[in-house]
């Protein structure tokens, strides 16, 4: 695209660009090292996990009040109007993504050093890589104005959806035999409901960055493949003689 | 059962976009002696709506906007071909009355230009010499009305004698569209009305368009895009004499379809 006339401008669209590259930096940090500390029950790095999150809210903060600024300022139309408002959104999709991470760690000190079944750990170490190359790859194709980068991430949230009810379907089972794992199982069910909702918010930035690209909202549904809601706890539940 | 809500939201109505077209031009070419100024337009523009013209200085809006009460017809080597109808009459026919034309279609321009008369003679001039008011009475009527649709009349229903050039800037552009209104004409041009007033006479002017649309077809040529985008319906995009671009105008500024009209209106232009 050929440069602005007023050459600040694009200096500020960059300034922008490259704040929300930091951001998806952090967020990156924070989703893995969260992912690593469930892992291998490491307390330290969950805490480190959650002393990083507020550097995620200052930049979010930050972005916010440059794209406004930029805003007031320029008067951007078509594609630079999507692109600032794009980063605000993402912004606010990074923001979760930081505080989601942050949530994950928080109940691995809270669940302490306890371990948990070999194939329950695998399916969350699984799920969190896949979320996490999701989120690097969306941020990728957004840095890139990649539509069909973009585009892939958007229907690959499909995969994350049916690990995250298979890991559902697991720890319900977990409970059911041992009444005493429901707390420790429990906030793993959450962990991983907070990794599957990262993977909603690549989605989200898929969908920004495909906004920003082609100016067209994606028309058609989100695949879904959370079928969580669907399972019966009764057909689990032991029965009574 | 269909478990989802409607939540659709009401927007503010879309004005005739889709009404018959007023003024149709078919291939219009000018030239300026050897200058190609426009060439070939093609465009239909809507009644009762707002149609804005943009592009950079020389790019031919002017040009063509003057082309449609046949004003360049007053500079001598200017040539205009191709056909240009209003309600579907020609108005380059040979039988055609230019004095009535420009009495159907009524021009603003960019600095305001009352007449060094009083404020009622600078109303009451068109309609006197169009033979529009039988008496005083029915005169007085026409000044007032044009001066209260241009939202002037509060502001000097006391001093309608003194001169038209003691009012602001602001009040003498609504002075001039209040004296365009009076001879009741179809179609209203603009020629950058707002480029020489402060941003609150621009805002009363934009307000003043608004209402005005429900009534007149106006054609408006400005600079800034961000009020083409705030009064009109449709946007034509001109470049280099040629109409890169026309449609609906929340389209052209937030998804143009042409390459040239992205660049000028972000700004990117060479």
């Amino acid at each position: 695209m050929p440069q602005h006339t007023v050459a600040s401008f694009d200096a500020d669209l960059k300034v922008l660009d490259s704040m929300i590259g930091d951001m998806g930096d952090g967020a990156g940090r924070a989703l893995s090292g969260a992912t690593k500390a469930l892992i291998g029950r490491d307390v330290a790095l969950a805490q480190h996990v959650i002393g990083a999150d507020r550097a995620i809210d200052t930049l979010q903060h930050e972005i916010e009040e440059r794209a406004v600024q930029t805003i007031a300022r320029r008067q951007p139309m078509a594609v630079d109007l999507r692109e600032i408002v794009a980063a605000m959104r993402v912004a606010n999709d990074l923001e979760r993504v930081g505080d989601l991470a942050k949530n994950v760690a928080k109940r691995v000190v809270a669940i302490g050093e306890q371990r948990s079944p070999v194939a329950l750990a695998a399916g969350l170490e699984s799920l969190g890589l896949r979320v996490g190359e999701q989120l690097g790859a969306v941020l990728k194709a957004y840095r890139n104005r990649d539509a069909a980068g973009a585009m892939a991430v958007w229907e690959a949230d499909g995969a994350i959806d049916a690990l995250f009810t298979s890991l559902f379907r697991e720890l319900l089972t977990y409970m059911m035999e041992d009444p005493r794992s429901i707390g420790f199982c429990t906030h793993l069910l959450f962990c991983a409901k907070n990794l599957e909702r990262v993977g909603d918010h690549a989605t989200n930035i898929a969908e920004t960055a495909h906004f920003v690209i082609t100016g067209k909202i994606i028309a058609t549904e989100r695949p879904k493949a959370d079928e969580s809601i669907a399972i019966d706890a009764a057909m689990h539940a032991p029965r009574t003689s | 059962m269909d478990a989802r809500v409607n939540f659709d939201v009401e927007f503010q109505e879309q004005p005739a976009v889709a009404a018959a077209p007023k003024i149709v031009a078919r291939d219009v070419n000018v030239y300026y002696g050897d200058k190609h100024a426009l060439k070939g337009v093609n465009v239909d523009i809507p009644e009762r709506s707002v149609t804005a013209f943009i592009g950079p200085s020389g790019c031919g809006k002017s040009t063509f906007l003057r082309c449609i009460n046949r004003m360049n017809d007053t500079i001598p080597i200017c040539r205009v071909t191709g056909k240009i109808t209003i309600a579907g009459e020609d108005i380059y026919d040979r039988s055609l009355d230019v004095v009535q034309l420009r009495a159907r279609v009524g021009m603003v321009f960019q600095k305001p230009n009352p007449f060094p008369k009083s404020i009622f003679e600078n109303i009451a001039y068109g309609p006197r010499i169009h033979g529009l008011a039988r008496n005083n009475a029915e005169l007085e009527e026409i000044v007032v009305s044009s001066l209260q649709r241009a939202g002037l009349f509060e502001e000097v229903k006391d001093r309608l004698n003194d001169s038209g050039t003691g009012l602001s800037g602001g009040q003498q552009q609504r002075l001039c569209i209040a004296r365009a209104i009076a001879v009741a004409p179809e179609i209203i041009l603009m020629d950058e009305p707002c480029s020489a007033l402060d941003p609150i006479a621009t805002a009363r002017v934009e307000d003043l368009i608004d209402e005005l649309r429900g009534d007149y077809t106006i054609v408006i040529v400005t600079h800034n895009m961000q009020q083409a985008a705030r009064v009109s319906q449709r946007t034509a995009f001109f470049h280099l004499g040629e109409l890169v671009e026309e449609g609906v105008t929340e389209a052209i500024f937030s998804t143009p379809s042409d390459r040239r009209t992205q660049d000028y209106i972000t700004g990117r232009f060479g």
